[in-house]
């Protein structure tokens, strides 16, 4: 390389009310490079896009686009300049086709009349898509009813047709499936050819080795380091992240399983599941693995009450449960961590402790009164046992990074002391030293004899912790498999439908 | 720090409002900044205030009440008929209370249970209770009342000269005070409103949070309406008119979200008093009541734009 860089950003410094989030950062990205971007959560890798494509105002340094010096005081202007991010949240207007996604505030009208010309820009829909080399998008399909995967193939189609020259994508892989995560790949390849730089930020450390040229660590908003890829491997950049060894990925299981304590039978739901049937023991792990859309976190919304199950019976130490509502999967011991923690675990603005708090109602109240000692008294035992990053119980975790919000949902839940406690997804978005932190406390969690059922779609993470892997294919138990017996083949074959 | 600031700043906007719009007033006019026109203030935006408060917990989960008006029109008439028929006041205050309670549930069932958008099913049951008021009284205003002292003290009555209906409104300000912020009901109005998927995943029973939501509503809205009966020694079919929209202006000036989840009683209270006060010091001037409604519409254009402003 060696020439110009594309963004060169310089003694970056920014801070929220007295947090200092980045402190003296560099970071610079070259044309045509994949660039990923680490750190643990709440490092400062999203502020520091942020403050790129001025959403947030630096408080210091400088920031060069093409050897110019630019400040952006909007994402518009940045985009003017051909630099575009794609967040995590999807900008897709779901009852809007995908030609009407792409043209979205920038018509195409004869004139200034304000009729549109709709040929045309379904032609150049299925242009920018065809240069992506996606084929399966048909530009007057309603967007909300594509994958996930597609919706974001939309994103990268519309950051292509305002010819970005740098598209930033933080976490694009965290919803995707492997097939779409195959071609989101392949489509990146043919971005770097025509001379398009990507910045990637992600927690998934295969996927940096696979596609990246360089990486860049930050860590506590410090900025530790660039290498090449090809330089350096797996454990140097987890050191650079976390500032020390971690050992290894998935911690030794320590608990002894005992008898059953959780069963499942005959469970079903018209167009969603049929005839599901499995138990979990004591202080065990059962692993849900399967492809995205099998029916895992379905089923799962339908044991805790979520959602109306058609039939079936959900029974807690042999006796029927009567799940109506969440409510009454809580009381019975249940804990169900969601997948989709902005939507269904957290309510956003809300602080640490007033979320935390939602599930404990009993045991910080009487008579409805709530006790604010008893509360504060328990956050701060439940967010000390976590290590969740934070300036106190107060802060809204809203402004928590991914992988802190992520430990207080699990607060939430800790704090019931389930007997069952269902994790969806308990890792996404989450980084590794944090991976590691769960995959403790679960272990823990197991050690008092509480059973476990996660569903997770990273087949290392499940092979790794769970003590028993159920695959679900299609809405129906396709294998349960004992760990020594378990193979990443075996899974994939079983949740693909093969025998 | 800075970020400290303006946060603080925007809470305390709609205070800064209130000692602003008051400040003015009182040089304006002499009449103001009397010990008898402040108790004067009181009694006058106490009907509101209640209204409002209920309005608020109702915007707190993200719904709206149009029907408040019309709720307070027949707790009004209802209660009126109880009295001229001879019954004991406080048995037909309290029935009262219980019809208004009624009316409320029945929106928070149609709203819930019948998946009727907030807007839409207030707007009906508006008319509704509207229409029913009218057939029950006839179309006529009911009179002779009640001369019991009880009765007559809810809307006139003074506490060491402090007019009653303030008392009043200032005690169930702290009930409600406290309901939000020291209960577990209040937590959840929060929650829900925030973010109701999340709160039925955490167990809360949504839709009985909003039930309790607007039956509170109709019960305050009566209190308000058997407030102005007292007064007036008269209850009318029409009364309670357009109330939705002061006490839903109350609300929004005190700084709560209409988005649910966001806001707080004490900026009602402020609200409410605002409008009041203009009100008050308005007509202190002489201003006609045309100009009035032009000065009212646009102090709340304002402070909508300035929370705007900040945010
Ligand atoms: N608007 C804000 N107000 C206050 N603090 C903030 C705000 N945005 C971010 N922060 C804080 O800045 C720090 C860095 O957050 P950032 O979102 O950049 O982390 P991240 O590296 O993207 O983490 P993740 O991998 O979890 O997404 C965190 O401690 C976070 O709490
Ligand atoms: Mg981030």
């Amino acid at each position: 390389m060696g020439n110009q860089p594309f963004v060169k950003m310089t003694a970056i410094e920014k801070a929220f009310a007295g947090n200092q989030v980045l402190k003296k950062v560099d970071f610079d990205v070259q044309p045509g490079e994949v660039h990923a971007l680490m750190g643990e959560n709440g490092a400062g890798k999203s502020t520091l896009i942020k403050v790129l494509t001025g959403i947030h105002q630096r408080d210091g340094g400088t920031i060069e686009v093409k050897g110019e010096e630019k400040t952006y005081s909007n994402p518009k202007e940045a985009e003017k300049d051909g630099i575009v991010v794609i967040h995590q949240e999807l900008n897709i207007i779901p009852h809007l086709t995908v030609s009407e996604n792409m043209f979205l505030g920038k018509e195409k009208t004869l004139g200034r009349t304000g009729i549109l010309k709709k040929k045309e820009m379904y032609q150049e829909t299925l242009d920018h898509l065809e240069r992506l080399g996606v084929t399966s998008i048909h530009p007057n399909e309603t967007a909300g009813d594509l994958s996930v995967g597609k919706q974001q193939m939309i994103e990268i189609a519309r950051a292509i047709s305002t010819n970005a020259e740098m598209i930033i994508m933080d976490e694009p892989t965290a919803a995707l499936t492997d097939r779409e995560i195959e071609s989101l790949f392949k489509v990146i390849e043919s971005l770097r050819k025509q001379n398009v730089s990507i910045v990637y930020i992600s927690h998934r450390m295969e996927e940096i080795f696979q596609i990246c040229d360089r990486i860049t660590v930050l860590r506590d908003g410090e900025y530790i380091g660039t290498e090449q890829v090809k330089e350096t491997d797996f454990e140097s950049v987890v050191k650079m992240m976390v500032g020390r060894e971690l050992g290894e990925r998935f911690p030794a299981r320590t608990s002894t399983v005992g008898d059953k304590v959780f069963e499942v039978k005959h469970l079903a739901r018209d167009g969603w599941f049929e005839d599901v049937n499995f138990h979990v023991n004591q202080g065990e792990i059962l692993g849900v693995a399967g492809l995205m859309g099998a029916g895992r976190t379905e089923i799962m919304e339908a044991i805790f009450g979520a959602v109306k199950k058609k039939q079936g019976e959900v029974l807690l130490d042999g006796e029927p449960l009567n799940i109506k509502h969440p409510r009454d999967a809580i009381q019975a011991g249940i804990g169900f961590i969601t997948e989709d923690r902005k939507g269904e675990g957290l309510v956003l603005h809300l602080s640490i402790r007033e979320n935390v708090a939602l599930t404990n109602m009993k045991a910080i109240s009487d008579n409805g009164w709530i006790s604010s000692k008893r509360e504060a008294e328990l956050i701060d035992d439940l967010i000390g046992r976590l290590h969740v990053r934070t300036t106190g119980r107060e802060q809204e975790v809203k402004s928590l990074s991914g992988g802190n919000q992520q430990k207080v949902v699990i607060a939430k839940w800790l704090g019931i002391k389930p007997r069952i406690l269902i994790l969806d997804e308990p890792t996404r978005g989450v980084d590794v030293g944090a991976k590691k932190e769960i995959y403790h406390i679960m272990n823990e969690l197991t050690e008092q004899g509480v059973a476990i059922i996660m569903v997770s779609s990273e087949l290392p993470e499940v092979l790794g912790v769970s003590d028993r892997i159920m695959v679900i294919h299609e809405g129906k138990v396709a294998r349960i498999l004992p760990r020594e017996e378990a193979t990443q083949e075996k899974i994939m074959q079983a949740a693909t439908g093969g025998e | 720090m800075k970020q400290l600031v303006t946060n603080n700043l925007s809470k305390l906007g709609p205070l800064i409002g209130l000692i602003l719009i008051m400040t003015i007033l009182g040089f304006m006019s002499e009449n103001f900044f009397t010990v008898n026109n402040l108790l004067n203030l009181l009694r006058q935006i106490s009907i509101n205030a209640l209204i409002a408060f209920g309005m608020t917990f109702v915007i707190l989960t993200g719904g709206i009440d149009l029907s408040v008006g019309s709720i307070l029109a027949f707790g009004s008439a209802l209660t009126a008929g109880m009295l001229a028929s001879g019954m004991d006041p406080l048995l037909a205050v309290f029935i009262g209370l219980l019809a208004g309670l009624a009316m409320g549930a029945f929106n928070g069932l149609i709203i819930t249970k019948g998946k009727v958008a907030p807007f839409i099913a207030t707007l009906a049951t508006m008319t509704i209770f509207r229409g029913a008021t009218l057939v029950y009284t006839d179309g006529r205003p009911i009179t002779g009342l009640s001369d019991s002292f009880a009765f007559e003290m809810i809307g006139r009555g003074y506490v060491f000269g402090i007019p009653f209906p303030g008392i009043l409104m200032i005690i169930i300000f702290f009930i409600l005070f406290l309901l939000l912020r020291k209960t577990v009901f209040g937590r959840q109005v929060y929650a829900v409103g925030g973010n109701e998927e999340a709160s039925i995943l955490s167990g809360i029973k949504a839709d009985r949070v909003k039930i309790w939501v607007y039956s509170l509503t109709g019960m305050l809205s009566v209190l308000a309406g058997i407030i102005l009966t007292s007064r007036l020694n008269s209850a009318q079919p029409t009364a309670g008119t357009m109330y939705e929209l002061d006490a839903i202006a109350a609300v929004v000036l005190g700084g709560t979200s209409l988005a649910g989840g966001r806001g707080r009683i004490v900026g009602t209270l402020i609200g409410a008093l605002i409008i009041g006060v203009l009100d008050n010091g308005l007509n202190l001037l002489n201003v006609s009541s045309f100009y009035q409604q032009i000065v009212k519409g646009g102090v709340i254009l304002l402070a909508v734009l300035l929370d705007r402003r900040s945010k």
